[in-house]
């Protein structure tokens, strides 16, 4: 359906990436926002307090993050679409109940803008070292859809999608934003609102009788109701049947996890979003997401002056990871190179699915700032060789 | 139906629609004090005449977490100490629900503690009921922010020496609208007290001492489950409007019980509301009570 | 860096002084009215509160690929704290812009500079606060960077409803003030003018 325009801004507008977020956000008519304050994301939940009042969406500032966390996935039950802001220290403590919203299978969006790290790090400045604990952060097996935007407008549309893959597959979304694309200010264009589609909440059919929260359909996905519709369902963090009923055995275990991890597997084409450029005949993919994917083309550039045949993937979709298409490019490169502003993350994924058919080389930056793209063109002069 | 030919069948019982019995039997041991609060509860709900299809119930982790479990509405059983918070977003969400929260001391005091001042702080719009068996039951009989001093738990084997929590002092103190404390020995007063607070706004809270004869009476020695509640019976008193502050609860000592306080104040939902209202007139939009969810 | 068309600017200022809304304004009058990239960074953290603050705009006809600058075209200095911070960073043949009752620069041979009184000029508009919008109107008459339509309606986009005649007015006085104080001098605009070109 188109959203509501109520939440849309359309125009012309020159935005930051944290204000483009909340922009996105309102567009996809998300209504309800809990968030703790935290540099270098703050600006999203102030944006979007100054904007709700207007049109029946809701923020609160609650006490810490495991609270904004819990009451993000309270609110998703109502229907309502819901998110929370953070940034690492925050990120860390929501992991508690974002396990909670994979297990419960509760679509929701949680933007991380990626400071340095660990610990307090570098409130102000740029990091991406929160990608593994995206995906990894929350304990047992799990899986979730993340993404990472290049640009204030890339933070704008994006998070519209972020809604819509959390409705679609019933999967908390990370939204790995960092804080250069946070802070950078850029023409932001927001079209109008019925031009923005948005998945709006599939509500079973079923009477409450027949219903069962987690009884699959053809995709794996379980269809889902509101709280407050009659149906009186019951939905736990514990391991559960069909019914939404713990049962604490192996056996179950197996069919509710393999399911959760499976919705996203199953699926993951239609997940998996990436942009090539030049890969056909290169020797060298630079595999780069977020602020990294723009200066990562300025080291391309400085490498191609050099002869050397480069291509470039962006992961705009980080999480389900493009394993499919980097084993088929890894058959006919060299090298893939992977900046990223952390000591060697999503390279590691990179190379696990290059299995050894290619290097993969790290082209690591602790954080505090990006690239050099003369050290990204060295790093792929040296990987041609 | 012949009564004395066949054992009564449980779904004849007055709360069976309440409850989901597919669920039963529960997993709470003889003589616990939990399921009297539930049944209390249940009776609550009918004699106050809410829409059953409007409220749901939040728990969190623990022996009472399992509450929500086996109540039939819109059930949630979260994270342990995170129920209030979920509850307030789904309150938030969806205005018109009644949102309440069941869950134990250890829950919502210790590991939930500081989502319980705020709420209170708020006086978000929840109805929260604490079951107190003034130990951490599920994981083995543990210290909780509630064991009194002296009283013995498997993790202070010689006597706890932390000073414990006064729960209604801490919600009065924090602005909760509706503050009370019963045993689950007072059933009728229970009873009346949920339903009262059912019909009130803001943060509600209740406190039910209730037995531990699992652990919390075997490692204190407190006898069964009768000389427990012989023991509410003979050292609980009433003492409705009390100062908060006199409510502490010494090992094997007496138990204050009464409604502390009942104050009509403005609920975080209507102060928002209010305020916005006056700033931004006729601008603002609330969130509709059915939800902010898009549809057709 | 390697984007032969890129302007880089810096612009600083104490804290209070519209340091962030001045590149907010260039980097949209760029952006949203000329057709041009535009990338502004506002630098971040305690330093950026009271004391010296500052923000940089990176100007390309392509998309700005690396947001941050290294060594500014243009820098506008709006006190003395600022500069000494960051004169060092100014390209050797790039150009000045500066509060010149606040700050005494010491200028290179053959650096393009040019001081404007905008406190002052603000100050006979009645809003000291206008001080920013006069520098900008001041910059945009020394470099024209950016067509002065463009710099005008971004201005009127940016600043709070109710204060657009206002600001206009003071972008304008900033415009005129260069017309009075270097417009006669031939050359000038010419030389501000190649030296953005040249880099």
């Amino acid at each position: 359906m188109k959203t509501d325009p109520k939440g849309v801004l359309t125009g012309v507008h020159y935005l930051d990436g944290d204000y483009a977020c909340g922009e996105g956000a309102m567009a996809a008519g998300c209504r309800f926002v809990a968030g703790y304050p935290i540099t270098p994301s703050t600006e999203v939940v102030e944006r979007i307090s100054r904007r709700f009042p207007f049109m029946g969406g809701t923020f609160i500032q609650m006490e810490d993050e495991l609270a904004s966390m819990a009451a993000v996935a309270g609110a998703a039950w109502t229907g309502t679409k819901s998110m929370t802001v953070t940034s690492g220290p925050g990120f860390s403590l929501m992991m508690e109940n974002i396990g909670l919203a994979a297990m419960m299978e509760t679509p929701c969006v949680v933007v991380n803008v990626q400071r340095g790290g660990p610990s307090t790090g570098l409130p102000t400045m740029v990091g991406q070292a929160d990608m593994m604990q995206a995906r990894w952060g929350s304990h047992g097996d799990y899986k979730v859809i993340a993404m990472s935007p290049q640009s204030p407008q890339e933070a704008f549309d994006l998070t519209i999608d972020a809604f819509n893959l959390a409705e679609t597959y019933r999967v908390p979304v990370m939204f790995m934003m960092d804080e250069c694309v946070g802070h950078m200010t850029e023409k932001v264009v927001i079209p109008d609102a019925d031009e923005i589609d948005v998945v709006p909440r599939a509500l079973s059919k079923k009477t409450p009788a027949d219903y069962q929260p987690y009884a699959v359909n053809g995709r794996g996905v379980p269809e889902m109701v509101r709280a407050g519709d009659g149906y009186r369902f019951h939905t736990t963090g514990l391991t559960h049947d069909d019914r939404g009923y713990p049962e604490m055995s192996a056996e179950r275990q197996q069919i509710n996890v393999r399911r959760i991890m499976d919705k996203i597997l199953l699926n993951v084409d239609d997940i998996v979003r990436i942009e090539e450029e030049d890969v056909d005949g290169a020797e060298v993919v630079v595999v780069a997401y977020g602020i990294t994917a723009r200066v990562a083309r300025m080291g391309i550039d400085l490498a191609r002056k050099q002869g050397v045949k480069v291509g470039f993937l962006r992961l705009v979709v980080v999480w389900p990871f493009p394993e499919k298409r980097i084993r088929e490019l890894a058959a006919a490169v060299k090298a893939f190179v992977v900046p990223e502003i952390n000591l060697g993350q999503m390279v590691l994924e990179v190379e696990r699915c290059a299995a050894g058919q290619a290097k993969a080389v790290l082209v690591p930056h602790a954080g505090g700032g990006v690239h050099d793209p003369r050290v990204i063109c060295d790093a792929i002069v040296e990987a041609a060789r | 139906m012949s009564a004395t030919a066949h054992p009564p069948n449980p779904n004849d019982h007055p709360i069976a629609p309440y409850l989901r019995m597919d669920r039963m039997p529960h997993i709470w041991c003889p003589t616990c004090g939990i399921g009297t609060v539930v049944k209390c509860f249940a009776t609550a709900l009918e004699e106050a005449d809410v829409d059953l299809d409007k409220v749901a119930i939040t728990s969190g982790i623990g022996c009472t977490g399992r509450v929500a479990g086996y109540m039939k509405l819109d059930a949630f059983h979260t994270t342990h100490g995170r129920a209030i918070p979920f509850a307030t977003g789904l309150k938030l969400a969806r205005p018109e629900l009644e949102s309440v929260v069941f869950s134990g001391d250890g829950d919502l005091s210790g590991i939930g503690g500081n989502h319980f001042i705020h709420a209170a702080r708020r006086n978000m719009d929840i109805l929260v009921i604490l079951v107190n068996n003034f130990i951490y039951g599920m994981t083995g009989g543990q210290n909780a922010p509630t064991t009194p001093i002296s009283a013995k738990s498997s993790t202070m084997p010689f006597g706890n020496f932390e000073r414990p929590f006064n729960l209604p002092h801490l919600a009065a103190s924090c602005g909760a609208s509706y503050v009370s404390r019963w045993t689950c020995l007072h059933i009728r007063r229970l009873t009346k007290c949920m339903r009262v607070a059912l019909r009130r706004k803001g943060f509600r809270f209740i406190e039910v001492i209730a037995p531990c004869s699992t652990l919390y009476s075997r490692l204190n020695r407190l006898g069964g489950g009768l000389e427990l509640m012989r023991f509410y019976h003979d050292n609980a008193t009433i003492k409705h409007g009390i100062d908060t502050r006199e409510v502490d609860i010494g090992f094997q000592d007496t138990i204050i019980c009464g409604n502390f306080v009942d104050e009509e104040k403005p609920t975080f939902l209507e102060m928002m509301n209010a305020h916005y209202g006056k700033v931004l007139g006729d601008r603002y939009v609330p969130m509709p009570a059915e939800g902010g969810w898009l549809h057709d | 860096m390697t984007d032969a068309n890129r302007v880089e600017i810096r612009i600083t200022g104490f804290g209070g002084q519209g340091v962030v809304l001045s590149g907010h304004i260039i980097g949209r009058a760029c952006a949203v009215h000329a057709g041009k990239h535009a990338t502004m960074i506002q630098s971040f953290g305690p330093e950026a509160r009271g004391s010296a603050c500052s923000t940089t705009v990176a100007i390309s006809d392509t998309e700005v690929l690396y947001p941050y600058i290294g060594r500014p075209d243009v820098f506008i200095v709006m006190s003395a704290e600022g500069y000494d911070k960051y004169r060092d960073e100014l390209k050797n043949d790039g150009t000045l812009i500066y509060e010149k009752d606040l700050v005494r620069p010491k200028i290179k041979d053959g650096q393009p500079s040019f001081g404007v009184a905008s406190t002052r000029i603000a100050e006979g508009l009645g809003r000291a606060i206008v001080q920013n919008i006069v520098m900008l109107g001041f910059f945009a008459a020394v470099t024209k960077l950016v067509p002065q339509e463009a710099m005008r309606e971004a201005v009127a986009k940016s600043v709070p409803d109710g204060t657009q005649e206002l600001n206009l007015r003071a972008f304008d006085a900033g415009w005129d003030a260069f017309e009075e104080e270097y417009g006669n001098t031939a050359g000038a605009e010419k030389e501000a003018e190649e030296a953005l070109v040249s880099t």
